[in-house]
């Protein structure tokens, strides 16, 4: 996992509430078997015109304009500004995988859903809750400033304009924190516990054999 | 300490905790499809480890397979990037193992939270995870079950662990006897209406109440898994005489003094009496009328004798745009009555609505009569091998074909549009899976939710009905 402790980005609203994974990743991508190539299919049924199919070249196929991530100025935009309850529904993983590959290191949303949250950290993503008007705040600034970005410092836990006019404290949990600061793979930290693990496995083996049947 | 049930099925599987309250959580069954798995596998592969109890896996190919044509086998597959990901499972368990797969074409095939209660794999007191994130289902036994991403899966696979942090605990009560006609679908649709798709996010939700005890396994099952619908990873409902019952006899269910054993220790799992819940809703269950959603969001839902709702009348502006883009979406009008909704195509299946209990209640409407004709295609997929060969011993399934519907093989069908089945754009269905969310059905797809017999009883009709004047 590619750590992240200081990014500072173009922002891209996305202005609608429930955006959920099927529109982040569509379904019919999930029949890769692969971790990479979907960032070109990141909102696919709104990002085009036409319908999206694995194997396609992207790079051919009619943008709906009207889009905002299609706008000339949110291109290379790699924070991405949100409503409510982002990412709600399926617990594809393909959707951080795709936000990653297209250039996105940071979501700001009122809310997260929950599989999506925890999703987003084990890939390089770092979703941001702020109060919903902050969020509210930094949709208008948006819309206001063309080039407006944001500079985010996992550390010290704010995310901020260039200028410190405008910052905000967000929480995370010390542990997601320290795992995405240090870019570590969970397993390897779980694994040092293996004996406790084994332990434990043994007492409940023996005090509920059917778990295990 | 008084403790919820979710408390005791969180304290009884912690195997270490951090001091930010970060858990490792022990996994005691692991279900496992083609679609989140192959990364996962391919993760353990490169990083060379080995699965640490490769028993408690309990494997299935569901999202891609076809309901037609098995009698081609694999090669019936026309879709080569799904076949692929299929053969994949194949071949991951070949290589690493399972406690038991079901693959493609296999008589015990079926929709991964179908399969993993029918065959007692999923038991009280246990904890269970898939990469997928209905595994809120199997919560209806009493377990704390979740959905997980692909990198959960591959930590699952290698730990038996999951880094985990515990929620908090909601209740939601139903109190008092529901109406004709008003199954488990209509109560989960109903509390969704009520706290919407992220009043329960960050909980873990315990369904409680009489109305909730008086449901079979069956209708319990239909309720968890549309907890994740209301924001909630897992949901749950207390062990009863209920569960037990179902449970006796299973496949994977101990017996003997094993199960007499495992039956004591079931029975303490509900929640204390004076347990405190950090949220708590009640329900009446005599007020809830059976749910028609209308929107593209599982919580734009209404009573089939209500109306399309009117936008001009929501104050929140994020909402009403919102509301104003779904009803654009699903062509529909403010104010239109439900019973109005005329629809193209019928689905009754997917791991919300296909067990034994949601075909009798499909069968039980449809009996004896013909499909509207202006239903274009009306489907009968069974959630699983078993569920199906019981609906072929009961008759069922001579009474939908003869009725016009179509009798399928298992699998999740329509529901997700990743097989062969899926409506064309605009289209219209009636749908008693779990997501109405854009294009979830196909491309530009108009789904409404309901349960199994108001499914039946507008594809006799062309329309919605009120299944509960009609009976
Ligand atoms: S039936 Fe639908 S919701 Fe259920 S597991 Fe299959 S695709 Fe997911």
């Amino acid at each position: 996992m590619e750590k992240l402790t200081l990014h500072s980005g173009l922002v891209a609203p996305l202005d609608r509430a429930n955006v959920d994974t099927d529109a982040i990743i569509p379904k019919q991508y999930l029949k890769s078997i692969k971790r990479t190539g979907y960032g070109p299919a990141l909102f696919d049924a709104w990002r085009y015109l036409d319908h999206g199919e694995p194997g396609m070249d992207h790079a051919k196929r009619p943008l709906n304009a009207e889009f905002v991530l299609n706008q000339d100025r949110y291109r290379g935009a790699s924070i991405l500004l949100a409503r409510s309850n982002f990412g709600c529904g399926s617990s594809r993983e393909h959707a951080p995988w795709a936000l990653l590959e297209y250039g996105f290191r940071c979501v700001i949303a009122p809310s997260f859903a929950d599989i999506f949250y925890g999703n987003c950290f084990k890939n390089g993503v770092l979703p941001v809750v702020l109060k919903e008007a902050e969020v509210d705040r930094l949709f208008h600034e948006c819309a206001a400033f063309p080039g407006f970005r944001l500079t985010l410092d996992l550390d010290k836990q704010r995310i901020a304009t260039l200028d410190g006019a405008l910052s905000y404290g967000f929480d995370v949990d010390a542990f997601r924190k320290y795992c995405l600061l240090n870019g570590l793979d969970d397993i390897g930290l779980t694994l040092r516990h293996a004996d406790k693990i084994r332990a434990f496995e043994t007492g409940r083996r023996e005090r509920f054999p059917w778990a295990f049947g | 300490m008084a403790q919820t049930l979710y408390d005791k099925l969180w304290d009884s599987h912690l195997v270490h905790v951090e001091q930010d309250g970060t858990a490792l959580l022990y996994i005691d069954r692991h279900l496992v499809h083609e679609v989140t798995s192959p990364q996962a596998f391919e993760g353990l592969k490169i990083a060379g480890r080995k699965p640490w109890r490769i028993d408690s896996v309990v494997a299935t190919a569901d999202h891609n397979t076809p309901t037609t044509d098995w009698d081609k086998g694999m090669p019936g597959i026309q879709d080569t990037i799904a076949r692929l990901q299929i053969e994949t499972l194949d071949s991951n368990i070949r290589e690493y193992g399972a406690k038991v797969y079901f693959p493609f074409l296999d008589k015990r095939q079926g929709i991964v939270h179908v399969i993993g209660p029918e065959n007692g794999a999923t038991l009280p007191g246990m904890t269970v995870v898939c990469g997928d994130s209905h595994t809120s289902t199997h919560g209806a036994f009493g377990c704390l079950a979740f959905g997980v991403g692909t990198s959960e899966v591959e930590h699952v696979l290698a730990t038996q662990c999951l880094v985990s942090r515990k929620m908090k605990n909601m209740r939601v009560n139903v109190d008092g006897v529901v109406g004709p006609g008003v199954t488990g679908k209509d109560i989960i649709l109903a509390i969704i209406g009520r706290i919407g798709t992220s009043g329960g996010t960050g909980y873990a939700i315990e369904f409680a109440g009489s109305a909730i005890r008086a449901l079979s396994m069956e209708g319990r099952m239909t309720v968890c898994n549309m907890a994740v619908e209301a924001g909630a990873r897992a949901g749950m409902i207390a062990v009863d005489d209920t569960t037990i019952d179902y449970l006796k006899g299973r496949p994977f269910a101990p017996s003997g003094k094993g199960w007499d054993e495992a039956v004591v220790y079931w029975r303490t799992l509900k929640s204390d009496a004076d347990a405190k819940f950090d949220h708590e809703i009640t329900l009446d269950a005599a007020a809830i009328r059976p749910q028609v959603t209308w929107g593209t969001s599982p919580e734009m839902v209404v009573a089939v004798d209500g109306t399309v709702p009117d936008p001009d009348k929501e104050k929140d502006s994020v909402r009403r745009e919102g509301m104003e883009r779904a009803l654009s979406y699903m062509g529909l009008k403010p104010r239109t009555p439900v019973t109005d909704i005329t629809l193209d195509k019928v689905f009754i299946g997917s791991c919300t609505n296909s067990r034994i209990e949601d075909l009798r209640a499909a069968a039980a409407v449809v009996k004896g009569r013909r499909i509207a004709k202006s239903i274009r295609l009306a489907l009968v997929v069974p959630g699983s091998g078993p569920v199906k060969a019981q609906a072929e011993r009961e008759g069922l399934d001579k009474i939908f074909v003869a009725a016009g519907f179509e009798w399928r093989e298992p699998g999740c069908s329509m529901c997700l549009a990743m097989n062969a089945d899926f409506l064309q754009p605009e289209e219209r269905c009636a749908a008693t899976s779990n997501r109405n969310f854009e294009g979830r059905q196909g491309d530009r797809s108009r789904t409404h939710l309901v349960s199994p017999a108001m499914a039946a009883a507008a594809a006799i009709a062309g329309h919605f009905v009120d299944v509960s004047r009609t009976n």
